[in-house]
């Protein structure tokens, strides 16, 4: 069925790409990527600076449209969606550089998420009709256990623009998680955290996986993907080079030559050897 | 009745001011309704224009009962808002606002130059069925269903499109949709304000609906804030009765218009009115 994808498991992943390609004048941001997201796992995109991994997220969330290839959410060809539409459809996504609404409250942030679930319609808008208030008041209820589940059940009323920045990637996720999507997609969560604040994110993420959302995230911080990652993808020049468990990622030499270089890469190898 | 003779004669007087006052206040939602979306349009006084030459041609050509004539005001300049808004809504950036602006110049030409619409002397006669009452029951109903709309759903999401489209596209926000919805209900508002304005005036030209009337109805709105719909429409009414209170600096009225928006734009870039309203209901 899959052309060229010959990924273990390829039929019943969450999340699916082939081919999956992104050319900007002279430049293939990414590359005939083929990438299988197994539902209820941690997978992990790596892969040195301007390898092609926010725009690959670009392309799964809808931001960005695809030179070539395909992305199929739960075996449903979702290509041609817009990322509204893949929103309803259950993929939530943070920000590289946090893109929290700052005039709003923390909570009205929250509630801003749950655009992504249906809503009464304008005529019982206006008319505050029962199903408004019925799913207004869900709303709330939801938004506060997003918020509760990140921590920052006290700080709900606060101007999100306020609250310091480890609290706003924390919100950024509760926002994203708020209307229970299927595939969380992570961009950097850990960039600019310190140590404890990155150790508190993988307990949150491992938090997440727990309650059964797949994450598919990408990260500069190692120590964090190994920690966290059920599974790896690196990429290199927009191009997937390794595919498969985090630890076989650390051994595998293309994959430490992307990051090294291939002189070194070399000189570790014979180091190892001898 | 039940009202003094004093009152009744201080409404006498200022009877175009209180007319004026109702019109503009439901130009300035018209204004508010596409800002709060994020998006500048300069159409409103082209919107109010097709209201208002269409209803007058409904009540002068088609012998319409003024009950009918105010609800088929909107039609054509939903139409028209329709029209321009396809092309224009998918792309971001000043399309929006050059498009309007444009409509608003190609229709001065046409009501110049078709004799349907009584060229360079506009149209008279028209009879004033519109009553005080109706303008304000209108801009209080606008106002309200404004303000119920901006504490919901709807609301979140006009706020967050503003602030960051692709942000709001993420959460599931339709932002195309929600721009020719706001684009709808701008026309629709205007429409209205042109057919009432209409018929209270008895007269309507094609000058009064040309750039500067646009550029009057978008100071209401950067003066008054878009924190919630009360803020322009108290812009709108500053802007009404001050040249009324300057009615000795007869020509230099207009300089005190131009002096306002730009302290507005420099002091008060959230508007006189800056509170933002609260976007959840329960």
């Amino acid at each position: 069925m899959t052309p060229c994808g010959m990924i273990s498991g390829g039929m019943t992943a969450l999340l699916r790409t082939e081919g999956l390609t992104r050319r900007y004048a002279g430049l293939v941001a990414v590359d005939a990527v083929d990438m299988a997201v197994e539902p209820g796992l941690v997978h992990a995109v790596i892969g040195p600076n301007g390898a092609g991994k926010t725009t690959l997220f670009n392309l799964i969330s809808g931001i960005v449209a695809p030179s070539a290839g395909s992305v199929w959410l739960g075996g449903a060809d979702i290509t041609r969606l817009p990322a509204d539409r893949r929103a309803q459809r259950g993929i939530a996504r943070t920000f590289q550089n946090i893109r929290v609404f700052g005039a709003m409250t923390v909570l009205e942030n929250v509630l801003t998420g749950l655009h992504a679930r249906p809503g009464p319609g304008i005529a019982a808008t206006i008319l505050r009709l029962p199903r408004f208030r019925r799913m207004e008041r869900d709303c709330v209820a939801r938004a506060r256990a997003a918020l509760d589940f990140v921590g920052l059940a006290d700080r709900a009323e606060e101007r999100a623009a306020a609250l310091a920045y480890g609290d706003q990637r924390r919100l950024e996720i509760a926002r994203a998680l708020a209307p229970e999507p299927r595939l969380l997609l992570l961009d950097e969560p850990a960039a600019g955290m310190n140590p404890a604040e990155t150790e508190a994110l993988g307990h949150l993420v491992r938090r997440i996986r727990a309650a059964g959302t797949t994450v598919l995230l990408v990260e500069h911080d190692m120590g964090f993907v190994m920690g966290v990652s059920d599974r790896v993808t690196v990429l290199n020049f927009g191009r997937r080079i390794f595919d498969g468990a985090p630890a076989a990622a650390r051994r595998e030499s293309v994959v430490i030559e992307a990051y090294l270089g291939p002189k070194v890469a070399a000189r570790l190898a014979r180091e190892a050897a001898s | 009745m039940a009202i003094p003779d004093w009152l009744d004669d201080l409404l006498w007087t200022y009877q175009n001011l209180i007319h004026s006052l109702g019109i503009n206040g439901l130009l300035a939602l018209s204004m508010y309704v596409v800002l709060a979306v994020g998006q500048l349009s300069l159409g409103q006084a082209a919107f109010m224009g097709l209201g208002a030459y269409s209803s007058a041609l409904m009540t002068l050509r088609l012998h319409w009962p003024f009950w009918a004539v105010l609800p088929a005001s909107c039609v054509v300049p939903a139409a028209f808002a329709l029209a321009i808004g396809v092309p224009t809504l998918r792309l971001s950036g000043v399309y929006l606002a050059i498009a309007t602006i444009g409509l608003g110049e190609v229709l001065r030409a046409i009501y110049l130059n078709v004799d349907l619409f009584g060229g360079a002397l506009g149209l008279s006669g028209i009879p004033d069925s519109a009553e005080t009452w109706m303008i304000y029951a209108l801009l209080g109903a606008a106002l309200l269903a404004l303000w119920l709309i901006g504490r919901s759903r709807i609301g979140r999401a006009m706020e967050a499109m503003r602030e960051d489209e692709v942000a709001a596209q993420v959460m599931g926000v339709n932002i195309r949709a929600y721009r020719m919805g706001a684009l709808l209900a701008s026309a629709v508002l205007a429409g209205i304000a042109g057919a009432l304005s209409a018929h209270v005036s008895s007269f309507i030209g094609p000058g009064e609906y040309g750039f500067e009337p646009a550029v009057t109805i978008l100071s209401f709105a950067l003066l008054g804030g878009i924190g919630t719909p009360l803020a322009p429409v108290l812009g709108s009414t500053i802007l009404t009765l001050l040249p009324e209170l300057l009615r000795g600096f007869s020509d230099l009225r207009l300089v005190f218009n131009g002096v306002i928006i730009v302290i507005a734009v420099l002091f008060l870039p959230n508007g006189l009115l800056s509170w933002r309203m609260p976007r959840r209901a329960a």
